[in-house]
């Protein structure tokens, strides 16, 4: 059970150094396209933080939808917008607003470390339960039924509208 | 594990979001990173229903959180982009701060 504790330790922090800077080369690259390609680090990163909290199915479903349809529309709308295929010196603000964000950034990083480190001190997780998907399918046909046919809703009106905006007329 | 190893990763991966969205004024790039803000909520929810799971086994609710949010980020994702071409089309640049039309 140690042995296990400590293997998930070190893949959770080896996963988790990779998963910031990933991120961190999102915002700070000058090239477009390879932002979307740190952005599917980053993402898989997550889906393996959620085998890691023993969640299957959000897992599956992250690489499904985020790695296969969310990433693919970026690099349609960046493949769209004739963006530069190299590197473009002209995505950032100027450098004043970088700064103030980058202040703003550090600033809620600090508070909010503050308040989990005081909140959640070091509260365990206990004994880490595989949620099985057909738990996970009842709970959404049952409690969350409702939320489930606004989402659907949602969904149809995003489809439409997306169609709207961007046909030519 | 501790939660909290999960719950500070979210908060960094929120907060380079943030800088993010402040600091790009390409149009694409803003909505990478309120994907990156997306996806660090999700990693909240889910170890927060991980946690909750381990005591009371019939609750998945952090879960099906979770799964919401993807399908809702799906829908912003795919409504922003048209925005974004929609921009393009009309100025043939994506630059967020050339789209200062209601500045009077």
């Amino acid at each position: 059970m140690l042995a296990l504790l400590v293997a998930q330790n070190i893949a959770f922090y080896i996963i988790a150094a990779l998963m910031v800077v990933g991120a961190i080369r999102v915002v700070t690259t000058k090239n477009v396209m390879h932002a979307a390609l740190w952005l599917v680090l980053v993402l898989s990163g997550a889906a393996a933080q959620y085998i890691l909290l023993a969640a299957e199915f959000v897992a599956i479903t992250q690489v499904l939808v985020y790695l296969g349809a969310i990433i693919v529309l970026f690099l349609f709308g960046i493949m769209l917008t004739r963006a530069k295929t190299g590197n473009d010196d002209d995505l950032d603000n100027k450098k004043s607003a970088k700064f103030i964000g980058a202040g703003i950034g550090v600033l809620l990083l600090g508070l909010m470390s503050y308040s989990l480190i005081d909140g959640f001190k070091d509260t365990e997780f206990g004994n880490l339960m595989v949620q099985r998907t057909a738990e996970v399918s009842d709970s959404i046909f049952s409690t969350y039924l409702l939320p489930f046919e606004v989402l659907s809703v949602l969904l149809l009106a995003a489809l439409i509208g997306a169609i709207v905006i961007a046909r030519r007329d | 594990m501790f939660l909290n190893q999960f719950l500070l990763l979210a908060a960094i991966l929120f907060c380079i979001g943030v800088y993010g969205v402040l600091a790009r004024k390409n149009g694409v790039l803003v909505l990478m990173s309120i994907e990156l803000i997306l996806n660090a909520v999700n990693i909240n929810l889910v170890a927060f229903g991980a946690y909750w799971h381990a005591n009371d086994m019939a609750n998945v609710s952090g879960q099906v959180f979770a799964l919401f949010v993807i399908a809702v980020a799906a829908a912003e994702v795919g409504v922003g982009l048209a925005l974004v071409l929609l921009i393009y089309r009309n100025r043939q640049s994506i630059d967020i701060d050339d789209v200062d039309m209601l500045k009077g």
